[in-house]
């Protein structure tokens, strides 16, 4: 643990000023992660700009505009009150699901949902300083590529890195199709497409997602859909509860009379950033909703594949899961 | 003022802790929370190789930090007398040569503390310690059991066993050979280990720490200072779990005890998570092979048990991985070995049903797929199987109930109504399974000393060195006495876990009740004698007359059985003009007569599971663990025992395994995120029976041990449920999802 500046800070504006002035700063919200990564000597800010008195904790209907029906959640909401939200249980239950499968009941009141989005593998290599990790110490090599990876990627990894995000959230939000508003130093909003705004590691795992510099988020949105009552959020995991998933599934089902209109499917557990599952979103289209053409979408999505030496489970896991996701959603999955 | 007399309390008696509201007010203090006057806070630096040593330890930065008093290495660390004498193998517990800390520059595991960083605050140590740089000359490592099994040693304290014909399972009309497997296990209590120490002079150290065996903490650190025993003291009333992981003195108290030599003010010293992985001990992987054979109508003719468990370099711990096997069934030819596979780790220590649990896995396994394999019952197959008498040490039992645990067990659980094919039974996603395991575990007696003393108000304090790490030892010693002395228990004060007080056995291998419980029921016997004595004898006495077997101790009265005449222990005292009365007594062990027989606990675990059909994610539905520890001292805290096993079995078949990546021999998942234990949704209802009879040999109480016994077989009795829910058999544990895909 290193010594550390602590600025508390009460508007956006200020706050993102305090990260454009020290670049070393580190936005502090709920802290569960950041706090943890700096005891483990991992994460090592100079500063920490404290924003949890930043009016951003709201989560109300959109009302106006192209996303009427849909709902915007502040960056700085608590994710038990978000995923227990009345808007949210009624119209968005695979957010709520997915918030609930996560972590424990005392980091999720203590957690935001803009910390959610931003925090890091749990990696054993990147929390373990002693240990090569590109994504901790770019250039020092991946302890995971050839370790213990029974938990790591199997699409989307890189030579670099075979981390994955561990959110649950960010799974539905994926499938949601969510948008991330950000904030600039200079005032300037941004909205990024959910599956924009994490990134494959590539050959700079170092970077978790596309918010530039000092950018700071304060709210979500996500629009309106027609299968609130046809979603289910799946978490296959090692022990009943506080595991982070071997593989998880977001999947929401729109049909038309019998037929799908169009499946939404994200899994989590299997990337470096929630993973859309569009092979097969797009093989549903048009088809019945039938265990058998879920198989068949699940079979298309896991073709592409890599296994490491510890994970290839997660192959035929996957395709169990996403079946079962949508034959449970199809059930009618209220949170 | 009313009579505060309630009801008395008896032995058996489901009594709520005597230290509950302590504990959940936050009163109760534990090692880490004794901030004694001008007390300065010691982080200990750890090594990153596992094999090497030590070319250099740059310490200047952390000297030049805030706050900092010392940095403590094997450069400047004070010398430790008995680390100078050279290995102990007459007086140790553990063969070999402990790990001296401080003491060279040798690293011998990875994780091994290196060096002390003591600042004024826990912060600018544990900043002071960050900025320690040290560079190593590394050699090459081994941590793998599997792959150095061919470098196995026999070890100094262990022989191999034989009865009747070895390897008899061969020639057996139905015979299987199987190999099993159980992963590293970390204790993981609750309360990381954690010291502070203070030295009075050069000559008086006291420390309170973290310990199941203050008398035991008190002669190690005797032994290693140079000191007399009335000029150390170890203090340790609250120990938030320990599992045998505070058996021994550690690192932590070693490096505090230096730090307060070196500083002059008392040093506290907590192990942060991380470094109980690898310094406090662990239980070692396993690798077992089961030969098993029996005629054709289920009768068994063979076992031979084989086992291979880790240790370290430099010492060799071994534990009764094997014996679970010589005693639990009537076999006539039955062979063990057992070997230790040297790692470059720490030493593993003693862990929860020691040995016992690990081999049970194997055992209960095996008695399992030879029950398929002959097409009988698994539980018809144990009763055909009973021992009627302890089959290793020709003895007969000193009690023995395990038939009946089977049949209460098999009753409330309702064996009868599983479907014996695997996958036969479901329901809807899930497939369900039901499966049983035994266990034995010994139940002995060791010596133990006890005080008792009335004072004026008739009040009673009674003392003994022992701890009580969560057991809830402290209530039923207190229990024990208010029986005795037929007292409102209220009027009872228990005093334990200090090595000042008389002294008792360390709190493991499950003998603190008949240990530190007989010591409490004879001193208690004897204070109550002494009592009767002095109401015939105090002046104008209305019992004068009365002879001592005429007399009755109720409602902390002496007094006729006709309730005639009832004096207070107050009154009594008072007549004779007595402060206090005291009593002392020192309790033997086993004697002759226990030694005529063999003591053991024995328990029958039922449990049904439901396995995903597609995830493989296996769920406990419920346990029925019926248990047989002789007379119950206490029901709630006996069942809590039985709770607390039962959960820790869980974590064991279907999720705990510390896992090294081998190339860097060092752990990776060392938190409490990653490495996994239960958590409340993965515990199922428990219920628990006892056939609660007294065994007339072991104690006065009748009472057997309870900690380690429902734990013996429990992991096997999930294995066996998920084989009969899926047709999968799991022999090397953990059983997680992706083993049943």
């Amino acid at each position: 643990m290193r010594p550390f500046i602590y600025t508390p800070t009460s508007t956006v504006s200020a706050a993102t000023q305090k990260l454009k002035a020290n670049p070393h700063a580190k936005y502090l919200a709920g802290g569960t992660n950041l706090l943890d990564l700096m005891k483990e000597d991992v994460e090592k800010p100079t500063e920490l700009v404290d924003i949890t008195r930043l009016v951003l904790t709201e989560v109300k209907a959109i009302t106006t505009g192209v996303n009427k029906g849909g709902i915007t959640i502040g960056a700085l909401g608590k994710n038990t009150d978000t995923a227990n939200h009345p808007l949210i249980r009624q119209n968005f239950p695979l957010l709520t699901q997915s918030i609930l499968a996560g972590a424990s009941a005392q980091i999720r009141n203590m957690a935001s949902n803009g910390g959610n989005l931003n925090q890091r593998t749990r990696c054993p290599y990147f929390y373990e300083t002693s240990m090569p990790c590109n994504k901790r110490e770019p250039g020092s090599g991946c302890g995971a590529l050839e370790g213990i990876n029974r938990m790591h990627a199997i699409f989307g990894w890189s030579q670099a890195c075979v981390a994955v995000h561990p959110s649950d959230m960010c799974v539905a939000l994926a499938a949601l199709d969510a948008v991330v508003k950000v904030q600039g130093a200079d005032g300037k909003e941004r909205s990024i497409p959910f599956t924009d705004y994490h990134r494959l590691p590539g050959d700079t795992p170092q970077k978790d997602n596309t918010l530039n510099p000092g950018e700071l988020i304060t709210s979500i949105e996500i629009p309106i859909n027609n299968f609130a009552n046809t979603s289910y959020y799946l978490k296959v995991r090692d022990r009943a509860s506080y595991a982070f998933a071997l593989i998880s599934v977001a999947a929401g089902v729109e049909l038309e009379g019998t037929r799908i209109k169009q499946a939404k499917i994200a899994l989590g557990g299997v990337a470096h950033k929630p993973w859309r599952a569009l092979e097969a979103e797009k093989f549903l289209i048009g088809k019945e909703a039938t265990e058998a053409n879920f198989k068949q979408a699940a079979e298309l999505e896991m073709k592409s594949a890599k296994p490491l030496e510890h994970n290839e489970f997660k192959i035929e896991l996957g395709k169990r899961a996403i079946t079962r996701a949508l034959m449970q959603a199809m059930t009618g999955g209220k949170a | 003022m009313e009579k505060a007399f309630i009801k008395k309390v008896q032995i058996g008696d489901a009594m709520d802790r005597v230290d509950a509201r302590l504990k959940v007010s936050g009163a109760a203090r534990y090692a880490a929370e004794y901030t004694l006057k001008s007390v300065v806070y010691g982080v200990l630096v750890t090594s990153t190789i596992a094999k090497g040593s030590i070319k250099e330890m740059d310490t200047r930065a952390a000297e030049k930090a805030p706050g900092v008093l010392a940095i403590i290495n094997h450069k400047n660390a004070p010398k430790v007398p008995g680390h100078q004498a050279g290995t102990d193998n007459e007086g140790s517990r553990v063969y070999g040569q402990e790990f001296r800390l401080f003491y060279d520059n040798k690293i011998y595991h990875n994780d091994q503390p290196i060096a002390l960083a003591i600042a004024s605050t826990p912060e600018q140590a544990e900043h002071a310690a960050s900025l320690i740089k040290v560079h190593y000359a590394q050699e090459k490592h081994q941590t793998n059991s599997k792959a150095n099994t061919s470098n196995a040693i026999t070890p100094a304290r262990g022989k191999d066993y034989s009865r009747g014909t070895a390897y008899a399972f061969k020639n057996a009309p139905v015979n299987l050979e199987l190999e099993y497997g159980t992963p590293i296990q970390v204790h993981n209590p609750m309360e990381p280990h954690a010291t502070t120490a203070v030295w009075e002079g050069a000559t008086k150290v006291t420390v309170y720490n973290k310990t199941q065996a203050t008398k035991l903490s008190q002669q190690e650190i005797m032994k290693a200072f140079d000191l007399k025993e009335e000029n150390v003291q170890a203090i340790s009333p609250f120990v938030g779990g320990a599992f045998g992981s505070s058996s021994r003195v550690w690192p932590q108290e070693m490096a505090a005890i230096m730090g307060a030599k070196v500083t002059g003010k008392p040093v506290k010293v907590a192990l942060k998570r991380d470094q109980v992985f690898n310094m406090v001990g662990y239980r070692p992987r396993s690798i077992q092979k089961i030969g098993i054979g029996a005629t054709a109508e289920g009768i068994l003719t063979g076992i031979t048990h084989e086992a291979f468990t880790s240790t370290s370099q430099y010492e060799q711990f071994t534990e009764r991985i094997v014996d679970p096997t010589k005693t639990l069934y009537n076999c006539p030819n039955l062979n063990t070995a057992y070997k230790l596979i040297p790692l470059d780790m720490s030493t593993p220590c003693w862990t929860r049903g020691p040995g016992e649990t690990s081999g049970s896995f194997a055992l209960e396994s095996a008695m399992d797929e030879l029950a398929y394999a002959l097409n009988i019952d698994p539980l018809a197959l144990r009763l055909k199987n009973y021992a009627p008498s302890d089959p290793e040490k020709n003895l007969p039992w000193s009690s023995n109930y395990l038939k009946e645990c089977y049949q209460m067990g098999a009753d409330r659980f309702g064996w009868n109504k599983r479907t014996p094919t695997p996958g036969s039974m479901r329901k809807d996603e899930w497939q369900v399974g039901m499966g049983m395991a035994a266990g034995i575990y010994k139940s002995e007696r060791d010596a133990a000393s006890a005080i008792a003393t009335v004072l004026a108000n008739g009040s009673v304090v009674v003392q003994s060195a022992v701890a009580d790490v969560g057991p809830g030892s402290a209530t039923i010693f207190t229990q024990i006495a208010a029986d005795v002395l037929a007292m409102d228990v209220k009027q009872v004060t228990f005093e334990w876990g200090n090595s000042k007080l008389p002294k008792a056995p360390g709190q493991f291998g499950s003998h603190t009740t008949a240990s530190v419980g007989s010591a409490i029921y004879e001193v208690c016997t004897l204070l109550k004698k002494k009592l009767q004595e002095l109401a015939i004898t105090m002046p104008n006495s209305e019992l004068a007359r009365a002879q001592q077997n005429d007399l009755v101790v109720e409602e902390g009265t002496v007094g006729l059985k006709n309730k005639q005449i009832q004096l207070s222990y107050a009154d009594i005292l008072k007549s004779h003009a007595l402060p206090q009365v005291q009593v002392s007594t020192e309790s033997k062990g086993g004697g002759p007569e226990q030694e005529k027989y063999s003591g053991k606990s024995f328990c029958a675990n039922f449990v049904e599971v439901r396995v995903h059909s597609l995830t493989g994610e296996v769920r406990v539905n419920r346990v029925v663990s019926a248990v047989d520890c002789g007379r119950v001292v206490n029901k709630k805290t006996a069942t809590s025992q039985v709770y607390g096993s039962i959960t820790w079995g869980i974590g064991i078949a279907l999720m705990e395994e510390a896992k090294l990546d081998h190339r860097y021999g060092r752990h990776l998942n060392n938190d409490l995120a990653e490495y996994h234990v239960p958590t409340c949704a993965d515990v199922p209802p428990i219920e628990v029976l006892f056939v609660d009879k007294p065994d007339p040999v072991i104690d006065p109480m009748g009472a057997k041990g309870i900690g380690e016994i429902p734990l013996v077989g429990f992991s096997a009795a999930i294995a066996n449920a998920v084989y009969h829910a899926t047709g999968k058999r799991i022999r090397e544990l953990p059983i997680t999802p992706d083993k049943l895909l």
